[in-house]
């Protein structure tokens, strides 16, 4: 799948005596029926079978063969108790803020603190999206949350020829530390936290972030946020790189291994599900997967010989939410207990934070229609309330034009209403996992659970993520789901509204963001502007220990931070993991 | 077989930066599910090299998929560097995240159809059926 690179750090042999995730415990030690009260129940079940339900299907059978779930999951045509025999109410659900977390992360949960209403933003140039961060500021959002254009996000400065066309299009526009200077300015960097979606270059983006902090007198001690810095889910998924995934994957555990010794407020990695699920993975697969990259990285650092309580409390998550909404709220569950048991069971962790998976979630992009985009809405509504009643802890809920282009002002402001809507007016606030105990919640989570074990034992067996991505395992089970659902779509057999049901002709334009090129003309002249009055000298030397770090195996974060002091751009110091490893590249295989 | 009944070879090509390439794949394969040759150029093409893989592989048709809204610089591109080879008888089609308002520069920049979100992977290949012809023998 990868071309050949200069000098890639060799590949660790794949240890048999790694420890594998436990598996779902398969039987209740304390059963919450007792066997005999189950066999009435079953006897009653089989009861109803036989007379109500079948009565009426002798008159009316039901609209469809079989029902299941987005992932494929069997929906009964009742649920009981005995749908989930082997629940064990303390070892399986327990209390908020208690192993396994399945009820949250929390013990107040939104009673002691609503989830951080984070929307993301970042278009065309930094003053641009300076501007956007102070409406929504004032508008009540609680967090920030950054958007790189595509020439950031693949490590190129906007003068390089592959920016063509592309600068400030779908995010800001950045290729120094000047510009972050300008996308920062004025925001109390100590006291805001703030998100920024960046991979493959995230390095760069984190070491300007500590410079424009302490160049403001803010110690890199004191800043909060988040920085996604997913790279595994980038060959699966987002399909962002620069160098092959071993040395990407080497990059961020130094960038992790990095905050655990210098930011203890940061989260330097966001691991995301989110990607694999717009890609068309099911929620079955997005869950398994993105809990296979955080397996991968914890056991990866733990390699290193970092102690896993030393870091593992600052991993973060990100999770799509889509439409099916109880196998979504059953996502979310699921994954909190798959976490806590594997750090507990797998990597022997002691601290509490380091069991909890804390989570960003974000409604999903790809549901939305350009048809009748005001439908969106609606969907947007349903899909942060899945969120909400998963117990997230933050969230981004999508603006209604976002089919066609980055979203206007007023767009953005419906979707952050709508997050308050569900804070103040639904009531979704007042207690923890208000749907545990739903058969039907109980048995999805149960199912989720088993289903995306399975998937991690499988990668397990091919030697880890890092192996099951080389030989691009988790990317064809995402081209086959995401074929799968097309052809749901044009058969008939999935109904999306708007699209292939209940259509109406001439749907009203909405009016859309545009960005023009007068940005990346602003942007190449400021870049040559700071490269006119820095220090070559003081430049090169900076490159100069970043390639060295490189080369030798240290941790990159320390001379990144000199290189963009510098006022290195972007663009140079990728060019040194260019140098150093190869440009990545993926075949054409579909 | 005659010029006029060869199958139809079809370049599905991303052109610019953005790595979203479901739709791409899920369009290479129900293209050739539907019987035409299909190649694929992987992501983060330049123009040039979209250009010189469709003359490589001799294909009638170029259809273009972008995401990040550089389709106003990197259509009329590939369609320029086209012309520049002499090959304008290679059709140039396109779709992705690309507004209705700008579909009418798009066409008359020279991209024969546009294809928005929510087309159906059907009409695209009734559309290649009606209007994409091989080129003439070399």
């Amino acid at each position: 799948m990868s071309t050949k690179a200069a000098t890639q750090p060799p590949a660790p042999a794949h240890d048999p005596n790694r420890r594998p995730t436990p598996g779902a415990p398969e039987k209740a030690g304390q059963p919450l029926y007792s066997r005999e009260e189950l066999t009435r129940i079953l006897a009653e079940r089989e009861a109803w079978t036989a007379r109500e339900l079948a009565e009426t299907l002798a008159r009316a059978p039901r609209r469809k063969k079989a029902f299941e779930t987005d992932s494929g999951i069997p929906v009964p045509d009742v649920l009981d108790p005995a749908s989930v025999p082997e629940i064990d109410y303390r070892r399986d659900i327990g209390y908020p803020g208690r192993y396994p977390f399945t009820r949250g992360p929390q013990s107040t949960m939104y009673r002691g603190r609503l989830w951080t209403m984070r929307q993301f933003a970042g278009f065309g140039s930094p003053e641009d999206t300076n501007q956007r961060f102070k409406y929504l500021l004032s508008h009540g959002m609680t967090g920030l949350s950054t958007a790189f254009d595509m020439p950031a996000l693949m490590g190129y400065d906007p003068d390089h020829p592959m920016s063509r066309g592309e600068v400030g299009k779908e995010g800001v526009s950045v290729a120094t530390l000047r510009d972050f200077e300008v996308l920062f300015g004025g925001i109390p960097l100590a006291d805001v936290t703030t998100s920024m979606t960046i991979n493959a270059s995230a390095v760069v983006a984190l070491a300007m972030y500590v410079a424009v902090a302490e160049k403001n007198g803010v110690p890199r001690a004191k800043l909060g946020g988040t920085i996604q810095a997913d790279m595994l889910k980038e060959y699966i998924a987002q399909k962002e790189w620069i160098v092959g995934p071993r040395p990407a994957v080497k990059m961020m555990c130094d960038m992790i291994e990095f905050c655990a010794r210098e930011m203890p407020r940061w989260n330097p990695v966001s691991i995301s599900g989110y990607h694999i699920r717009e890609a068309g993975a099911t929620a079955v697969q997005e869950l398994a997967f993105t809990l296979a990259d955080g397996l991968e990285y914890v056991q990866l650092l733990t390699d290193r010989g970092l102690d896993v309580d030393s870091f593992a409390g600052r991993l973060s998550f990100f999770w799509d939410v889509h439409n099916d909404f109880f196998e979504e709220i059953a996502k979310f569950r699921a994954g909190r207990r798959i976490w806590a048991r594997a750090l507990q069971e797998r990597f022997g962790a002691k601290k509490k934070e380091s069991l909890l998976l804390r989570t960003h979630a974000q409604t999903a992009g790809v549901s939305l229609t350009a048809q009748q985009p005001y439908n969106n809405v609606v969907r947007v509504a349903l899909q942060a309330m899945a969120a909400v009643l998963g117990g997230t802890q933050s969230l981004h809920t999508n603006s209604l034009d976002e089919t066609y282009a980055l979203p206007t002002e007023d767009a953005v402001t419906i979707a952050l209403r709508t997050q308050q809507i569900i804070a103040c007016e639904s009531g979704a606030d007042r207690v923890a996992d208000p749907l545990a105990g739903s058969y039907y919640v109980e048995y999805l989570t149960n199912e989720m659970e088993k289903r995306a074990l399975e998937y991690i034992h499988r990668i397990e067996a091919m030697g880890g993520m890092l192996r099951a991505v080389e030989e691009g395992f988790p990317q064809k089970e995402i081209a086959e789901a995401a074929y799968r659902y097309q052809a749901e779509i044009e058969k008939g057999d999935r109904i999306i509204v708007g699209v292939n049901g209940f259509r109406t002709e001439g749907d009203e334009p909405i009016a859309l963001l545009k960005i023009d090129e007068t940005v990346a003309r602003a942007q190449v002249e400021r870049l040559r502007a700071v490269k006119a009055e820095r220090s070559a000298e003081k430049v090169k030397e900076a490159l100069g220990g970043v390639e060295r770090a490189c080369r030798g195996g240290a941790n990159v974060m320390p001379p990144i931070i000199e290189a963009v002091k510098a006022y290195a751009s972007l663009g140079e110091v990728c060019d040194v993991f260019r140098k150093v490893w190869g440009q990545y590249r993926e075949d054409g295989r579909f | 077989m005659s010029q006029k009944d060869r199958t139809l070879r079809i370049l599905v090509a991303k052109p610019g930066l953005d790595g979203h390439d479901r739709g791409a794949k899920i369009i290479a394969r129900a293209l050739r599910d539907a019987g035409f040759e299909v190649i694929y150029t992987g992501l983060h093409q330049t123009p040039e090299m979209i250009v010189a893989a469709a003359l490589q592989e001799d294909v009638d048709a170029v259809g273009l998929s972008i995401m990040s809204g550089a389709h106003m610089t990197l259509f009329p591109a590939v369609i320029d560097l086209l012309k520049e080879k002499s090959a304008t008888d290679v059709t140039v089609f396109g779709g992705g995240i690309i507004p209705q308002d700008d579909v009418p520069r798009l066409k008359s920049l020279g991209t024969a159809e546009v294809f928005l979100p929510g087309s159906t992977t059907q009409a695209i290949i009734d559309w290649i059926r009606a209007n994409v012809r091989p080129r003439a023998a070399a």
